[in-house]
């Protein structure tokens, strides 16, 4: 069953590898990813689409957690959120179909992008069931290819963010060792 | 003011900071300026024969001491063979700190001499892993892995340090503070949950003790038998947790387990309230899940959130620090009404006797000869000179098992073994991260015929340092948990177990120029290990024993808790 997450985690070389590594060797199949920077530039937002059993969900969102570059990993697969997607759709179309067309990417609120003789380039957004829809109608008029920037999520939720605190130096003097 | 000084000397002063005092590694062409700075002497270095080795000895370090071990190697080959050790540590939550060099980060990514891509390999190997790239970085990073190694759930972490870093010129300031926002930490315990486990443990009939290694790691073993004894509980320890409740303790069961004994297996099946303590119920531990402990509510007490719910449901999660929790709930306990205390006296009664009458019905008995030197004998021996006082290394196999049944260990920290890896060639290096740390104590290191000639190079470390480390092999020209599994599971088709062209261990001894020993008579067991523990220096024993001893009881891999092997299914043939 997909399972969409949402990730805050530190803009660093190797957060990415850390997040993607974990559901790799689980022998996930990842779906979708899109990551982007957030307002504080330290920081990147991720939205996962991932295969995953249900009652295994839990545990994964406890195991990215883990993870230090991560400050905060949400399971929004059945929670209050937002989630879009964005497809850009090349058609080779004949003259005839072309109105048609039109009114097609119009019912699915889609922009002309651009246009040619051999036909359009179009974008379309909104939620993925949707877009599935508009791409399938398009296949019915002739040859498209199509890409798919994955999901992008936003959680509807007032989440309060904790981060630990900076750790003063010198810690592991005041720290009790345990010997023998 | 701050001083301009290289890389490999920032980090030199970052260690001595961290309180490193040893260093075990092997040198490199990328680890040269490291090494360069090492000559000065301020930490001591054991150079190792194998790479895998340096950071199983940092392990036995750290597990014997509780502080963080420190690895070194060099790039690609020297970081690729400390990986085995990583995954090691991480199994086994041990604080190990890995450096390692790598190419200059201009040729990174250009197949360079001895590059590897150790960032990536290592990413699962670790708890966290870093890539330093930028001389400013190299300090906090440093202070950075070692209080993330060294606090939480322990682990390792590995610090990947370019050519170009070691050899740069910064300015040094020490570290004042490090940021890791997205590494929080819960220690304390939920005081509502402590104070529900404390009621939930005085109305259970049937409370039972599973504790395991991060009662070690915490430092909770005054804290684990306070309670045992509030509540009265019977107690296992796991693998990890040996040594955690004195073994001479009334109320330690033994280790439970695919290997533990009938009384702590049956117990785990019929308790009503298993109070798990800093363990993760491990498939070795539990059987078959669906009927592991199938009466029991459970109390998970650990640090690492992730463990909870991970392959049992707890009825009562606790995440917290299990010194700070067992210390809050000995208090709750011992604050608890009289009558909450009494409350289930009957029954509580009937449950020990049930347990004792389990552990007489099928004790662990340790089987002799006349003709020739059984593994337990062996075992028995070991228990009666070492007296719950020694440091006891193991390897991985029947007589690891055999080890943790028979030989008592009363104090943490005394008993090392490679348990959620399993990784062979594990108990002599460990042996010598132990002995380093502790040049006083008696330190043992038991391994299998299998496993020594997997740590055989590291024999000319022991000599070279004239650590005075006691290598047991028990040897049985097998190996043998590999055939006992043939035999019982493969129709005995015996393939590729048997180890042959085994060296002369007198010889081997005398080529490292250390004492050696073959014992192959009962008779001559105990006075050949009294000579051995008696000499000042290193010594090598070949034990041969019987090659077809069995380890028992035992829970076949995929059967519940309850459903013991207890002995073999057909006699043991015995030679007229």
């Amino acid at each position: 069953m997909l399972m969409t997450i949402s990730l805050l985690m530190e803009n660093k070389p190797g957060a990415l590898m850390r997040v993607t590594g974990l559901l790799s060797q689980r022998g996930y199949n990842i779906e979708s990813l899109t990551v982007g920077r957030t307002l504080d530039p330290t920081l990147s937002r991720m939205t996962i689409c991932v295969d995953v059993e249900p009652r295994l969900r839990p545990l994964l969102i406890k195991q990215m957690n883990r993870l230090v570059n991560v400050l905060q990993a949400h399971d929004l697969t059945e929670a209050p959120a937002v989630i879009r997607e964005m497809v850009l759709l090349r058609i080779r179309v004949s003259l005839e179909n072309r109105t048609a067309i039109l009114k097609e990417a119009e019912i699915f609120g889609a922009r002309v992008v651009d246009s040619s003789v051999d036909g359009f380039a179009l974008e379309a957004s909104g939620d993925p069931e949707k877009l599935e829809e508009f791409v399938a109608v398009m296949q019915t008029y002739g040859d498209i290819e199509v890409t798919r920037s994955g999901l992008v999520a936003v959680s509807l939720e007032p989440r309060k963010l904790k981060l630990a605190p900076p750790i003063p130096k010198g810690h592991s003097e005041s720290e009790p060792v345990h010997t023998r | 003011m701050a001083q301009t000084m290289s890389g490999a000397r920032i980090l030199m002063e970052c260690l001595q900071r961290e309180g490193v005092e040893v260093i075990f590694g092997y040198p490199g062409g990328v680890t040269l300026p490291l090494y360069d700075a090492m000559y000065e002497g301020q930490i001591r270095h054991i150079l190792v024969r194998h790479e895998e080795n340096a950071c199983f000895m940092a392990s036995g370090y750290a597990r014997s001491t509780g502080k963080v071990g420190v690895a070194c190697a060099t790039s690609g080959p020297g970081a690729t063979n400390l990986t085995t050790g990583l995954v090691d540590c991480m199994m086994d939550s041990i604080p190990v700190v890995a450096l390692t060099g790598q190419v200059s980060s201009k040729l990174i990514g250009s197949d360079a001499f001895q590059e590897a891509d150790t960032f990536g390999i290592t990413r699962s190997a670790t708890k966290h892993n870093y890539l330093v790239k930028d001389i400013k970085e190299l300090a906090s990073v440093i202070h950075e892995a070692f209080y993330i190694a060294s606090t939480g759930r322990p682990g390792p972490v590995l610090v990947d340090i370019t050519k170009d870093v070691l050899q740069g010129q910064a300015h040094y300031t020490p570290v004042h503070a490090i940021h890791l926002p997205g590494y929080k930490l819960v220690t304390e315990g939920h005081a509502g949950q402590i104070r529900r486990a404390a009621q939930m443990m005085w109305e259970a009939s049937r409370p039972y003790v599973y504790a395991g290694g991060g009662i070690i790691s915490s430092g909770a073993h005054e804290e684990l038998r306070e309670l045992v004894e509030t509540l009265d509980a019977p107690a296992v320890l796991t693998l990890m947790g040996l040594g955690a409740l004195p073994a001479d303790h009334p109320n330690f069961i033994s280790m439970p387990g695919m290997h533990g004994s009938y009384a702590a297996n049956m117990g785990m099946y019929e308790c009503d309230l298993l109070i798990a303590l800093g363990v993760r119920f491990d498939d070795r531990v539990t059987g078959r899940l669906a009927s592991f402990a199938p009466h029991a509510k459970v109390i998970h007490v650990d640090i690492d959130p992730a463990e909870i719910g991970k392959n049992r449901a707890a009825d009562l999660p606790i995440v917290g620090d299990a010194k700070k929790v067992l210390g809050r709930l000995v208090k709750a306990l011992k604050e608890s009404a009289p009558e909450m205390r009494g409350l289930r006296e009957k029954e509580r009664r009937e449950w020990w006797d049930q347990i004792r009458a389990w552990k007489e019905e099928h004790p662990l008995k340790p089987v002799f000869s006349v003709d020739e030197i059984k593994p337990q004998h062996l075992m028995v021996e070991l228990d009666r000179l070492c007296n719950g006082n020694a440091i006891v290394s193991v390897d991985v196999g029947q007589h690891q098992m055999w080890a943790a049944q028979f030989i008592r260990f009363n104090k943490p920290r005394t008993w090392l073994s490679s348990s959620g890896l399993g990784s062979m060639g594990f108990g002599l290096p460990a042996a010598i991260g132990a002995q380093v740390a502790h040049p006083e104590a008696l330190v043992v290191a038991l391994v299998g015929d299998g496993g020594f000639q997997m740590s055989i190079p590291e024999s000319s470390t022991i000599a070279n340092q004239g650590l005075p480390v006691k290598t047991i092999i028990m040897n049985n020209g097998y190996l043998g948990m590999v055939r006992q599994w043939q035999d019982l599971f493969y129709q005995n088709r015996l393939s590729a177990v048997q180890i042959e062209a085994f060296p002369n261990i007198e010889k081997l001894a005398d080529a490292y120029g250390i004492k050696g020993r073959i014992v192959e008579k009962p008779s001559e067991l105990r006075s050949a290990l009294e000579d051995a523990f008696r000499h000042p220096g290193p010594v090598l024993v070949d034990v041969r024993v019987s090659p077809f001893e069995n380890v028992y009881p035992m829970v076949p891999a995929g059967a519940a808790i309850n459903e013991m092997v207890l002995a073999p299914p057909k006699p043991v043939e015995v030679p007229a």
